[in-house]
């Protein structure tokens, strides 16, 4: 077999296309002859780290992904899982990060479009969306027009396509300034005996393009997403995709009506290396071989190559085996909704991936080598060390307490991201029970009386880039916690691993670390990780962003009335803390934002004091007497009352007493919440929690309009909503 | 009592519009398409919120010259009662049944927050479960809702009482001439609106504000 090679490969084309001199070899051993241009994208494309996820694959298979409810693990578009009658939920994180710091606008958009198609692909209509921003800090330069441009993209794609969004995080720091993170999370819901996937099934059978047309958009972005950013970075632009959310839109129904009418066999959406990964897929998982005419193919642009072809990343295309005698039926469907279609290939029995150009076979590659061979590396890697403990005897006061509450209120982690979510449409689809603004966004089951989905977004990277092990287990903890906190029962995760470049034995030790601390965590609290995303080479100039492993987590509440917010405590609700007294002030926002000090470990989760008391929060929530609940986690206890008082536009009195003030009211010690009670069944609760084991104490009560703490904080719920509310709008408002 | 909902390509809130409808009277609004080119007889014709052709070109201009819009001036002029929330107000000005246009919000960003809105004016058939002068709560989500009219226009509008929600209490959200949130047309059967009331009309929802309008529109005893 001889494929014409016009263009002569070379050393240099080999590294440009992110491949090791190893890895070359092996890819010529398995094609059987030197590669065509062509065949060298398919490879590479195959091989990056983006779609191989070589270097992380040995530490991901560790990661606990069964449970009870799971239908579908890791390995296809999206997770599913059993949410009971029936109905599944179907979810995935993923992040766009080098696109939205190239191009904040459509970088975002076009992420927002990837993982909505990633959940509707499955037979899922998508119901909620959440997001992960990371910026650098905020006097950099760049950073008001990458918050301004990726809020528009999200909001301008999430908005149009109709979904809502009801929750996420938003950090700032010095780390991401050249490299922000954008992650999103989408999750849809679908009956269990209809879900599709990516394996094909029947020899000789119609392959099927639906969707926007084909441009040079995204050439090459898979490999630029396995790279580390250099100067040339505005030289990248073109490799960032334009989205198109009404196009989406279209293909969402159109892909639902399809499904629906029996006519679809497999389908994969054409995501990172478009055509090549979603034929390779369908093909490799069907154990069938795939042959594509390039001809076919609804084309934007003149004279693209069948390399271009092949590595364009233009948004909104689908790729489909479909019954032929149900061919009528679904060109209706694609007429109706005015899609682009065309067949464009067929499967075949040989195992080999063949494209056709111009009446020529350009590639001809055994199918499940591209992806089964896909290199696997044990990158070195170094254990990262510890801080010392950090005693808060050994940390200075301030003098002013109510000051330094203000102070953590209007600093730009804890600050309202109020200014962000009003930029997206948080109620669409008329199911959203709970705005962002509070622990987890909850959205209601449609067709059932109570049934809702909680969804939180979680990670604290600083205490990643001071401990990765704890700072992993951290964030799922603190996903299960915010879960808990509305009252739903957290039933599985997704996870989105951004890191520097592993092939730096210190980054990789974080990769390993966190990956750890985020299985044991994961078992511990019964939270399997459904799926998943690894994005890599997060490093500009050789800096590395903090370690970011974000974990999106799902829950089940059985009757969306019986939970809570953070805001609904009635006027002399008893407050108590769930949990102890504080004492932990390593990498605390006390620290960073009062002292200027980012140091300390970070603060221990221990998973089974973790999973009773969350287990207990949950279940008294559930029994009704808990007005309100919120869960203690940056800034530590008294921002979450000045959070809660915020939010409800009601003080509280809180008796308060203690050697070291600044730990006991900013320390960040784990697994603990603040619920309101109601007064007749507060000795009903404080002998519940007793007999669970569960420590608590009775700190006061709601009511009235200042937030009073012992003799040290006094302060009026206007002036705190006030720090709280302003900072983000004056910020972007260039104040 | 036959409601139909008129769906575009990138209309995205009509799942909501069936959904309140059918919770409020019991009966699940039939669709049209927006190639088709008859209305079939209705009670209550809607036009839901949406990105009808993803806003391009300008909010509403596309979807104005759809085959089904022929129909839709056409039973207008019959006298059947038309709302059109959001995008559905956005395309009644652009086709003409209503005056005036919606431009970008005022601060250039979309905005999805709840805002009060003044019933002006209680005698017209959406509005006529509400009472006169009325504050109640309802949901915005939109990027384009800057009223606006010229002075002519504006005039008839405010003289014969055609505002019939105006947003209250300093909440106005996109920077619309006299806070204008809803009006109608002369006859008083056409209705355009940027909030959403089918988002408000449950407990679910934390109230049912917006319940009451489509009572009206249905006439429906609450």
């Amino acid at each position: 077999m001889s494929i014409p090679n016009e263009i002569q490969i070379t050393p240099e084309m080999i590294s440009d296309h992110g491949l090791s001199n190893d890895e070359w070899q092996r890819i010529l051993e398995l094609t059987g002859r030197e590669p065509s241009y062509t065949e060298l994208g398919i490879w590479s494309a195959m091989w990056n780290e983006h779609c191989s996820y070589k270097s992380s694959k040995k530490w991901l298979r560790t990661l606990p992904t069964e449970g009870p409810r799971v239908i579908l693990g890791p390995g296809e578009n999206a997770g599913v899982v059993d949410i009971g009658d029936g109905d599944v939920v179907v979810f995935k994180m993923e992040s766009h990060n080098h696109p939205s710091y190239i191009e904040p606008y459509q970088g975002a958009a076009t992420g927002m479009g990837g993982i909505l198609r990633d959940v509707f692909t499955m037979g899922a209509r998508p119901i909620a969306a959440m997001n992960a921003l990371r910026f650098g800090e905020p006097d950099h330069p760049k950073t008001r027009h990458l918050v301004s441009g990726v809020v528009a993209g999200i909001g301008g794609y999430g908005n149009s396509f109709g979904v809502p969004t009801v929750g996420g995080e938003v950090n700032f720091h010095a780390r991401y300034n050249d490299n922000i993170l954008v992650n999103a999370f989408a999750a849809g819901l679908a009956k269990a005996d209809q879900i599709f996937t990516s394996q094909a099934e029947g020899v000789g059978l119609p392959v099927v393009y639906l969707g926007a047309k084909t441009g040079r958009d995204g050439v090459g972005g898979a490999t630029m997403a396995s790279a580390e950013f250099d100067d040339d970075i505005d030289e990248k632009r073109p490799t960032v995709q334009v989205g198109d959310p009404f196009t989406e839109k279209c293909l969402l129904e159109a892909c639902l009506e399809l499904m629906a009418s029996g006519a679809v066999i497999a389908i994969q959406d054409m995501g990172a290396a478009g055509l090549t990964c979603s034929a390779v897929e369908m093909g490799a998982k069907g154990d069938l071989g795939i042959e594509l005419d390039l001809d076919k193919v609804p084309c934007r642009e003149e004279n693209m190559s069948a390399y271009e072809m092949m590595l364009s990343e233009s948004q909104e295309r689908m790729l489909m085996v479909l019954r032929p005698e149900l061919e009528e039926q679904a060109t209706a469907i694609f007429e109706k909704w005015g899609l682009d279609f065309a067949i464009v290939g067929i499967t075949t029995d040989d195992l080999r991936f063949r494209i056709l150009r111009h009446g020529e076979e350009v590639a001809n590659l055994p199918i499940k080598k591209l992806g089964d061979e896909a290199p696997e590396y044990d990158r070195p890697y170094i254990t990262p060390g510890k801080y010392n403990d950090l005693a808060a005897a050994d940390v200075p006061q301030v003098d002013d307490y109510s000051a330094a509450l203000i102070t953590i209120l209007q600093s730009p982690d804890i600050a309202s991201k109020r200014w962000i979510y009003e930029q997206y449409d948080t109620l669409i689809q008329a199911n959203t029970m709970q705005v962002p603004g509070g622990d987890a966004g909850i959205v209601r089951v449609e067709g059932h009386d109570g049934k809702a989905l909680a969804f939180s977004s979680d990670v604290t990277p600083r205490y990643c880039e001071a401990d990765p092990f704890e700072g992993g287990k951290q964030a799922v903890a603190e996903c299960y916690r915010n879960l808990c906190a509305v009252g739903a029962e957290p039933i599985a995760a997704t996870d989105n691993l951004n890191f520097g470049n592993p092939e730096k034995p210190e980054i990789m030790g974080q990769l390993v670390k966190a990956i750890e601390g985020i299985g044991e965590a994961c078992l511990a609290l019964s939270m399997p990780i459904v799926s998943g995303n690894v994005s890599l080479y997060n490093e500009t100039q050789g800096q590395a962003i903090l370690p970011t492993p974000t974990i999106g987590g799902v829950g089940l509440i059985a009757d969306y009335r019986t939970s809570v917010g953070i805001g609904s405590a009635g006027q002399g609700d008893i407050v108590f803390l769930i949990g102890t007294e504080a004492t932990h002030l390593g990498q605390s926002i006390y620290l960073r934002e009062l002292l200027d000090r980012e140091d300390g470990p970070p603060p221990p989760v221990d998973l089974q004091t973790e999973w009773a008391r969350g287990e207990f929060v949950r279940t008294s929530i559930n029994t009704e007497y808990i007005t309100a609940c919120h869960d203690i986690s940056d800034g530590g206890l008294a921002i979450c009352l000045a959070e809660m008082c915020i939010a409800g536009q009601m003080g509280a009195t809180i008796e308060h007493q203690s050697e070291q003030p600044h730990a006991s009211l900013f320390g960040e010690d784990q697994s603990r919440y603040i619920v309101s009670v109601r007064p007749d069944y507060a000795n009903m609760f404080a002998a519940n929690a007793e007999a669970a084991g569960v420590s608590f104490s009775r700190i006061g009560e709601f009511g009235g309009n200042a937030l009073t703490i012992g003799a040290l904080i006094s302060i009026s719920v206007d002036d705190m909503q006030h720090a709280h509310e302003n900072w983000l709008p004056d910020y972007m408002a260039g104040k | 009592m036959k409601t139909t909902v008129i769906i575009f390509p990138g209309s995205n809130r009509d799942r909501d519009m069936i959904a309140a409808i059918t919770k409020i009277s019991g009966h699940t609004p039939q669709t049209v398409w927006h190639t088709e080119l008859e209305i079939p007889a209705s009670d209550l014709v809607i036009i839901p919120g949406g990105f009808s052709y993803g806003d391009y070109l300008r909010a509403g201009a596309i979807a104005a010259r759809s085959p089904i819009m022929d129909a839709l001036s056409k039973t207008a002029n019959r006298g059947v009662p038309i709302i059109g929330v959001c995008n559905g107000f956005q395309i009644l000005t652009e086709a003409g049944l209503l005056p005036g246009a919606l431009m970008r919000n005022a601060g250039l960003t979309f905005v999805c927050r709840e805002v009060k809105l003044e019933i002006t004016n209680a005698e017209t058939q959406f509005s006529s479960r509400y009472g006169q002068g009325e504050i109640i709560r309802c949901p915005v989500a939109h990027h384009d809702g800057n009223y606006y009219a010229d002075e002519a226009v504006l005039k008839k509008l405010e003289n014969n009482g055609r505002v019939v929600f105006r947003y209250a209490e300093g909440t106005n959200p996109n920077g619309s001439v006299n806070d204008i949130a809803g009006i109608i047309n002369e006859r008083g059967n056409v209705l355009g609106m940027m909030p959403h009331p089918e988002n408000l009309i449950e407990d679910a929802h934390t109230g049912d504000d917006g319940r009451r309008l489509f009572e009206s529109a249905l006439g429906l005893v609450a």
